[in-house]
């Protein structure tokens, strides 16, 4: 199982204060897997600095690209391959509260998140690559899609069907013939 | 406006140059690392004329940057030992155009040998070694001073009550080094070499092998033997000799610089001695080999080296240093592995893994594979199959269906198929095996509310649980559901028994079901029950027998769904509704026996003790803290006594807090050891009795159990040793028991 266990005691290199005689090698110590994305909440309450300093000790990550279907039980097995899982919390559309499709995975460790970053992002589940990227925090109330009609924004504008997101994008169904429509 | 700029252009000649000078040495810096870090990697000049150019920009940059230099290049001989020749090539340059640079060099890498082996860290040691005997090889280092190294080294073996992995280690490092310098040795020195191996055969005969069986993947001896590492390394270098130290897997950039190097001025390794033995000292653990494909697995393409071969040992060395190195980044690890340099006289594919290959042979070899491998096996595969749509040809393995299902193969894809699960959902697993194979399939994971309906109104907690159901639903206060609880019947208790307050399980059982009835929907909500009413879980829990009953009552109404009932135990810990020994009683109970050798029971137990260590280690770490910031203040002298007192205070505080929670710790060791013992000896005396074979999947299962507590915890438990060995491991155990713990001894010893 590779969890934060098993990986806390593979080999490391250790780039350690001991040695006084060799240097830290910048050039080697590349982990781009764990480095902060350029994706910025714009809902953030407070400056660019403050940000970027929550998500670089963030224990907390933002999972997207779920299927509406994929469950808390899913979400909690393949992550906690990782490490120990404090929380999940499963974004809602607005409206509907029902699962929209992402949601937030809380570690009780750093490291457990840094390897989620490392081994779980970019695999699938329930068949979709999954993308995971660090989150400052979960708040109340940022459990809920912000798009206009209830879901994620990235659901209003799509023109793809996608079965296990609802279908269409929102706009989308907007210009589509219901089937309601189209019987008589 | 004009005046600004008058005086800007004035000084500007000054700043500039100052701004230069000041960026400039980082730049520098930074730029020498990156050149030396990249060396060896793919480019479209020749590696010879890449060494040639950097070792002429490094000898330029000496004057300047001497003491960088020294500190990169040590570094990249410690931290990247699979470009180890291509660094030793570089080192040999620079020493053949600067004799002073190359000893301070090798004054600087035996310091850091020393350092290392002060700090346990013996891997890394063993790289630097290898590169101070390749150094030999460059003409940078005397063959007769690394000769001289190499006998202090197997001098160890000749001291007295050190363990044996520590004079393993010395031995094996030589050993390590032999395919790389072991020609040039042999050419300058071969009397002493003679010597040298003939100590190393002397010592290799008269150790004790008693960790093997632990360290086994498979008990069974066939198609492949797994050696011990050393007993395999020597096997190697025995026939290295016999081949003449004939090596050809090694790249060796210096011999296209053979008229360069054999210019250069040798150095003298100074007499270095072994540290001595501390009794702190952590040495690696002795190892077994793994391997599962020999050259019949691969009879197409170059062939496969021979298990004895020491190119086996030499590629096996850099797969692990590539992924020592790169762990990190997946796709330069993967890109690594497949382009790792001589591929092509190799069939590299079967030296990193072929999968389908591999998992086939695996399957195949179950039944004398080791319960803790097997373990990883169903969690590698079921991840595996979750991201490749669930697709396997199934029917090839429907073999396992005409034995017991309490044998490994069938247990293997029971599992497998409930792992699954766990990532997709019940119907998939129907979807995806061949009907034949329904019996393997998991439960539907619901809950079973044992107060469903009518058909349930016999039940005596019946009446109460709709009582307190609908209290719940109506968000009765805690005190109020209490006052409910107290009237249920106690079906311990007789009606004139007014002894008092005696466990009620009914009381637990009613309230228990209802809630995570109620809560059922998602992990999330039970998490939420749990917290909400944790007043009156702690309440009915606070004898031990109340939380063992709680674990009972949680596993019968979740017993389709194990992921849930590891996750509600999880938080009963934390919430400390029920504590660790608790939980390790009840999963030895009499009621879970017919669970014992489900994969989920045991992943329960290890989070458990996982969670205990994890709790022994942040009281611990919270009372360093305290005792550093006591030491820095009064060092500063700038506290009151009052300030110091607190702290005093707390410190000691914070002493009670790790002694007892080591305390607690250490009665959970005891616990789990005490049951398996219990559970095996009675095993063993009704086989005996009954003159049947031990040997049951039962046993092997339980057994193997008992090895992977002791492998899993090793640092924690070898806190615990003498306690162990006094009330538990005792000379008049069964043997069979008693093996185990010796094993695991011997890791150490």
């Amino acid at each position: 199982m590779l969890d934060e266990h098993t990986v806390a005691n593979l080999p490391r290199t250790a780039i350690c204060r001991f040695f006084t005689m060799s240097a830290k090698l910048n050039a080697l110590v590349s982990d781009s897997y764990v480095d902060v994305s350029q994706y910025r909440d714009q809902h953030f309450k407070g400056n660019r600095y403050d940000q970027e300093k929550l998500l670089k000790q963030s224990h907390t990550l933002y999972v997207g690209n779920l299927s509406f279907y994929s469950t808390e039980d899913q979400v909690h097995d393949i992550f906690s391959k990782s490490g120990d899982v404090k929380r999940i919390v499963i974004g809602l559309d607005k409206v509907k509260k029902t699962a929209c499709g992402f949601c937030f995975v809380e570690y009780y460790t750093r490291t457990g998140a840094e390897n989620a970053m490392r081994f779980i992002n970019g695999t699938r589940l329930d068949d979709r690559i999954i993308r995971t990227d660090w989150d400052a925090g979960f708040k109340e109330g940022r459990q809920y899609g912000r798009g206009k009609s209830g879901g994620q924004v990235r659901d209003e504008y799509r023109q793809d069907y996608d079965p296990a997101r609802g279908g269409y994008g929102k706009l989308a169904q907007q210009h589509r013939p219901t089937e309601a429509n189209n019987s008589f | 406006m004009s005046r600004r700029r008058h005086s800007d252009s004035d000084n500007e000649g000054g700043q500039a140059h100052k701004r230069r000078r000041t960026s400039e040495p980082i730049e520098i810096e930074d730029r020498l690392e990156s050149l030396i870090c990249r060396v060896g990697e793919k480019s479209t000049s020749s590696l010879e004329s890449n060494l040639e150019g950097l070792a002429g920009v490094l000898e330029a940059d000496l004057p300047n940057y001497k003491n960088k230099i020294l500190r990169i290049l040590c570094s990249v001989a410690r931290i990247l030992p699979e470009k180890l020749s291509v660094y030793t090539t570089l080192v040999g340059l620079l020493n053949a155009r600067n004799y002073n640079f190359g000893g301070e060099f090798v004054e600087a890498m035996i310091r850091q040998l020393k350092e290392t082996l002060k700090n346990n860290l013996y891997n890394e040691a063993v790289y630097l070694v290898r590169f101070l005997s390749d150094l030999v090889n460059c003409h940078v280092i005397a063959a007769p001073s690394m000769v001289a190294m190499f006998e202090n080294f197997v001098s160890v073996t000749q001291e007295e009550d050190v363990p044996q992995v520590r004079s393993d280690w010395f031995v094996y490092v030589v050993l390590s080094c032999l395919p790389w310098v072991g020609k040039e040795l042999y050419e300058k020195k071969d009397v002493e070499m003679d010597r040298l191996l003939s100590q190393i055969e002397g010592y290799l005969k008269g150790r004790a092998k008693t960790h093997v069986p632990m360290l086994q993947v498979w008990t069974a001896e066939k198609p492949h033997p797994q050696e011990e590492y050393l007993d395999c390394l020597w096997a190697q270098i025995q026939k290295l000799k016999k081949d003449r130290w004939q090596e050809r897997h090694i790249l060796r950039p210096y011999i296209a610089f053979d008229s360069v190097l054999c210019e250069a001025l040798q150095h003298n390794l100074p007499p270095f001695t072994p540290p001595g033995h501390m009794p702190d000292a952590q040495y690696p653990m002795p190892r077994v080999i793994f391997r599962m494909f020999d050259y019949t697995d691969a009879p197409e393409g170059p062939v496969m080296p021979g298990s004895h071969s020491v190119e086996r040992y030499v590629i096996e060395e850099n797969l692990h240093c590539i992924i020592h190195t790169h762990w990190k980044e997946r796709k330069t690890c993967a890109a690594q592995l497949l382009s790792y340099p001589g591929k092509n006289k190799i069939p590299l594919n079967y030296h990193i893994v072929e999968l389908a290959q591999a998992t086939e042979m695996l399957y195949m070899r179950l039944e004398t594979m080791n319960t803790s491998c097997i373990d990883r096996l169903i969690n590698w595969f079921s991840h595996h199959l979750s991201n490749f749509q669930f697709r396997w040809s199934w029917d090839d393995w429907s073999d396992c269906l005409t034995v017991d299902l309490e044998k490994p193969k069938p247990k293997f894809v029971k599992e497998v198929l409930e792992k699954s699960m766990r990532l997709s959902y019940h119907q998939r697993m129907v979807d995806i095996v061949p009907a034949t194979f329904a019996a393997l399939i998991p439960a539907e994971p619901l809950f079973k509310y044992k107060y469903e309906d009518e058909s349930a109104s016999s039940l005596p907690g019946y009446q109460a649980s709709i009582i307190v159901g609908n209290a719940i639903k109506n968000r009765a206060s805690n005190e109020e559901i209490l006052t409910l609880l107290k009237d249920v019947p106690n079906p311990n208790q007789e009606d004139d028994d007014d002894e008092g307050e005696s466990f009620n399980p009914l009381k637990i059982d009613v309230f228990l079901q209802t809630l995570l009835h109620l809560a059922a929907k998602s992990f999330s909500h039970s998490f939420s029950a749990l917290g909400k009413f944790h007043e009156i879980l702690k309440a009915l829990t606070e004898r031990d027998e109340g939380k063992l009953h709680i674990l009972k009552v949680v596993y019968e109404a979740w017993k389709n769904h194990p992921q849930m009932i590891a996750v509600l135990v999880d938080k009963m810990i934390r919430t400390q509704i029920v504590d660790c020994a608790a939980v390790a009683n009840w999963l030895f109970s009499q009621d879970m026996a017919h669970e014992f050798t489900r994969l989920f029971v045991w992943e329960i137990l290890h989070s458990t003790i996982r969670k205990m260590n994890k709790h022994v280690q942040k009281i611990q770490q919270e009372l360093e803290e305290a005792k550093d910031k006591l030491e820095k203040q009064q060092h500063k002298r700038v506290t009151s006594s009052d300030e110091e007192g607190q702290l005093e205070e707390q410190i000691d505080r914070l002493q009670e807090k790790v002694e007892s929670a080591q305390s607690e710790q250490k009665n959970l060791f005891l616990v789990i050891f005490q049951r398996f013992i219990m559970l095996l000896t009675e095993h063993l005396v009704r086989c005996e009795t009954g003159s049947v074979d031990i040997s049951t999947p039962w046993y092997k299962n339980c057994i193997e159990r008992l090895q992977q507590v002791f492998l899993m915890h090793h640092v924690t438990i070898q806190q615990y040793m003498g306690t162990l060995e006094n009330l538990l491991f005792t000379a008049e155990l069964d043997h069979h028991i008693l093996a185990v713990y010796q094993q695991f001894c011997a890791l150490q010893l």
